[in-house]
């Protein structure tokens, strides 16, 4: 059995040490909001916060972070939505909205190191691929984020 | 959870909730009025076919076509909305079920997405649903008042009869109206009082996609549900020899190797344990003759069909051949253009259960009804025994259209399954699946020749194009002579005024198959007219906007819209040290497109883009800030294919496997938009989810000469050195 503390709950899990926390959120515990991209850590659509930290759960084992903090999207807007997630409606950012949940968790996470960040900060933190292309809006509501 | 995603009547609710034993996890696909009544709410009335209108004033607007980012969920609604005159706060969208369109012939229309239509092609059977609906409701009041319609109005969802000064709501007559019969003839709003149409709304599916709520194909998940990864032969077109398994069915949670004719599938309790063990089952394949095939010998194949006296040739006007003979100058070029593979965001996937000689399947499709015809043509059973509920899709651009691969797939490995386990099974290509095993945008090679006279001007332009075709893979009766129409767009219908002109065509069709990527024959075709175009104005030393502004007819929309994108890029004003740019125009899907592209490149080659400017003349524009989306999507997908893109072949399979070696632009590398609209109206509606792309890359790379001296004739670009001597 694994422990994890997910969104402020425990969790009991009985799964291989090696295996991703990806696919312990989705399959295992039913919370699909974390999606699969690529399962290298190369899209970021898998993007959560271990400690505070954003992380590419497709290539985390789950044994390496047990009785660490994670927060998955489902996680951030428990108690209304988060003030980046306010910023994406308001500038109406998703398309498909396939990347968006690992879009947020790095935005989130971005902000919180540097609650002003510069374009330079956005283009170093925001590695995450979509295809939709909507990152002419994401760099435009995170700024947005930063201000309110 | 009140994701609703499809629909389904109320009868096939009760079906599938008795099937799946009432489970709370297939709530998420019932449509509203199953909903309702599963909470013992008033169900809604259907007022035509297309919209359900509710007691407490909710409008439900049932959708043919697919969301897939582009916002059709909310634009569709708006057609039908800005002639019901409802309040709009009180619209939302679901999906139309297929069962009922098979059951109440078609009445939907096509549920096909694709060549940027769901707007173009339903704008008015929508628009006049709202009128029927509108003037049906106005009816069942005025014969409650026993007055004369005609002296009623309907305004935001409350009817009103001035004259006795009584006034009712859609919700309260809805039910009296749904029993009306539907009247023959109504008359459509002109386009100049419309009040919704045109203006900015906030698109409906946004809320939960910001939250992780929104379910995809992907994130399906049903009570005892299993899960399957797969893996096709790596030569496409091959068959299963053998497979040795022993290893993965030791494999913690394995349930079951499948072995169909092409592929092999595990199925396990988790779609990682399936995956792993899948990693450890080794197939031998027969590769059907084609492991020989490489990109190498793709492009001498094209390259031999261009060489053939005997080219078929699609279209000819005046003699371009003695033209040429006797131009004073004669230009040639060549230009190439590689695979592509979508890439969607979320990889191809389905869940099917296999019960008897009925499915129920779940799948993110850009064509409902050819997923039904696949599943059932698959299993050998009557498309009414498929239940089908749609997903929204995480990104379509063309792969979820008319191949449904993934579907086929999936109700053959749940056949096998569910002979032994009576449980849904959701088979989910890994990314390297997804890459190595698309339908992919076709090559295609191009030589020109174009005639100038001693002034400067065409006198000929004879293209020979040599490329795969998509129709022969699906509707090969229109193939013609040897001729695919569908891929000579932007040459056969050229709009430049030159007197003589050829184009051939050399259908060459490689193993590797192909379909509609993205803007199709437009996301390749332009490339090579449009940078032929500024070959030539080069040459000539006329500036690319004038040179163009001389051979397109006044009033010509392309003259348009380049004019716009030049104007709103400043085309004749300078530009900072290091900088240049370039233009490009194409028209598709009914719509024109122009596009400015600013950038520097360093010394060592890099490239900036700086900034892309693109005008669209689409004769109306449902909702701006989706049209303006859709430029901004254009742009990011237009310049990952030109500057990154590319799928080759090795011992005939793909090369790539990952987004490491099948790059994709990030933020960093993204320029400034600028999207300019111009809609001209008229009768025209034209596209929006893919004119906008056509002119990037000649945009591009005619930049890139302007920068460099150097002239980009095969794409992508990252194969070119632009270091600077
Ligand atoms: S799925 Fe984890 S980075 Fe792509
Ligand atoms: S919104 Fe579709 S991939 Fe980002």
């Amino acid at each position: 059995m694994i422990k994890l503390n997910i969104n402020g709950k425990t969790h009991q899990v009985d799964v291989e040490p090696e295996m991703p926390l990806l696919w312990v959120l989705r399959d295992v515990l039913g919370m699909t909001g974390t999606k699969y991209g690529c399962g290298v850590a190369q899209c970021g659509a898998c993007t959560v916060h271990v400690n505070g930290e954003a992380m590419r759960s497709c290539s985390v084992p789950v044994a390496a972070i047990e009785g660490k903090k994670i927060t998955t999207i489902e996680g951030l807007s428990q108690n209304g939505l988060h003030k980046v997630q306010k910023a994406w409606i308001e500038h109406e950012v998703p398309q498909c909205g396939y990347c968006q949940s690992g879009m947020i968790m790095a935005a989130v996470n971005l902000l919180e190191r540097k609650p002003n960040p510069t374009d330079a900060d956005i283009d170093l933190a925001m590695t995450n691929i979509c295809r939709c292309g909507t990152y002419v809006r994401i760099r435009a509501a995170i700024h947005a984020a930063a201000k309110a | 959870m009140d994701t609703v995603v499809t629909s389904a009547s109320r009868r096939s609710f009760l079906k599938a909730s008795a099937a799946i034993g009432g489970g709370l996890a297939i709530e998420f696909t019932l449509p509203a009025n199953s909903l309702a009544q599963s909470r013992g709410v008033a169900a809604g009335q259907e007022v035509t076919a297309w919209i359900l209108i509710y007691p407490d004033e909710r409008v439900v607007v049932r959708i043919a076509r697919s969301e897939m980012g582009q916002g059709s969920f909310t634009g569709l609604p708006m057609l039908v909305a800005e002639e019901l005159q409802c309040d709009w706060k009180n619209v939302s969208a679901e999906y139309a079920s297929t069962t009922e369109q098979m059951k109440r012939n078609r009445v939907w229309g096509s549920m096909s997405t694709g060549g940027s239509s769901s707007i173009r092609t339903s704008h008015e059977i929508l628009r006049r649903a709202g009128a029927t609906a509108r003037t049906m409701l106005i009816n069942a009041a005025a014969q409650q008042w026993n007055v004369a319609a005609s002296e009623c109005v309907a305004e935001n969802g409350v009817i009103t009869h001035a004259a006795s000064r009584r006034s009712t709501t859609f919700g309260k007559v809805a039910d009296a109206a749904a029993r009306l019969d539907a009247p023959k003839d109504v008359k459509l709003k002109d386009p100049k009082d419309w009040k919704l149409l045109g203006t900015a709304r906030k698109r409906f599916d946004i809320p939960d996609k910001v939250t992780g709520k929104q379910v995809y194909g992907i994130d399906v998940t049903l009570p005892g549900m299993l899960h399957a990864s797969v893996m096709q032969s790596p030569v496409f077109g091959g068959k299963v020899r053998s497979v040795d398994s022993a290893a993965a069915e030791k494999i913690r949670g394995v349930k079951q190797i499948v072995r169909l004719e092409n592929a092999v599938a595990v199925v396990a309790d988790n779609w990682w344990r399936a995956n792993q063990a899948l990693k450890t089952v080794k197939v031998e394949w027969d590769e059907a003759g084609n492991s020989n095939v490489s990109s190498d010998s793709i492009m001498a194949l094209l390259s031999a069909g261009l060489d053939d006296p005997a080219i078929p040739n699609a279209k000819k006007t005046g003699d371009a051949a003695t033209a040429l003979s006797g131009a004073a100058r004669v230009m040639e070029a060549e230009y190439f253009t590689p695979y592509l593979n979508h890439a969607t965001m979320e990889p191809q996937n389905c869940t099917a259960w296999v019960k008897g000689d009925k499915v129920e399947v779940w799948a993110p499709t850009q064509n409902a009804e050819g997923t039904v015809t696949e599943a059932a043509k698959a299993l050998g059973v009557p498309e009414i025994n498929v239940e089908f509920h749609k997903m929204h899709l995480g990104g379509g651009f063309g792969r979820r259209g008319v191949v449904q691969d993934f579907v086929k797939l999936a109700v053959l490995v749940a056949r096998q399954v569910n002979t032994r386990l009576d449980v849904p099974v959701k088979l989910t290509w890994s990314r390297e699946e997804d890459i190595k095993q698309g339908a992919y945008r076709p090559v295609s090679l191009y030589r020109m020749k174009a005639g100038l006279d001693a002034a400067g001007n065409i006198t000929a332009w004879h293209s020979r194009i040599a490329a795969p075709s998509i129709m022969l893979s699906f509707q090969p009766d229109r193939v013609r002579n040897g001729i695919d129409t569908n891929a000579l767009g932007g040459f056969i219908d050229m709009p430049y005024t030159v007197p003589n002109t050829q184009v051939d065509y050399s259908l060459k069709q490689p193993h590797v198959p192909v379909t509609f990527w993205r803007a199709v024959a437009h996301s390749q075709n332009p490339f090579a007219r449009e940078c032929f175009i500024d070959e030539m104005a080069h040459a000539t030393n006329k500036d690319p906007v004038e040179f163009r502004r001389v051979i397109l007819k006044a009033g010509d929309r392309n003259l348009l819209v380049m004019e716009a994108a030049a104007r709103a890029a400043g085309w004749n004003s300078p530009l900072p040290a290091g900088v240049h740019r370039g233009i490009a125009v194409q028209d598709s899907y009914g719509s024109y497109a122009a596009a400015v592209i600013e950038l520097s490149v360093s010394d060592a080659g890099e490239i900036d883009v700086k900034r892309v400017v693109v005008a669209v003349d689409s004769g109306y524009v449902v909702n701006p800030d989706s049209a303006k989306a859709q430029i901004e999507s254009n742009v990011v997908y237009g310049l990952t294919a030109a500057l990154l893109g590319e799928i080759t072949i090795k011992n005939g399979r793909v090369e790539q496997s990952n987004f490491y070696d099948y790059q994709m632009l990030r933020i960093n590398r993204i320029p400034k938009v600028e999207s300019v609209l111009v809609p001209t109206g008229g009768t025209a509606w034209g596209g929006f989810g893919e004119p906008p792309l056509s002119p990037l890359a000649p945009a591009l790379c005619n930049a890139l000469f302007a920068a460099t001296g150097k002239r980009i004739r095969s794409l992508p670009v990252k194969n070119h050195d632009l270091k600077q001597a």
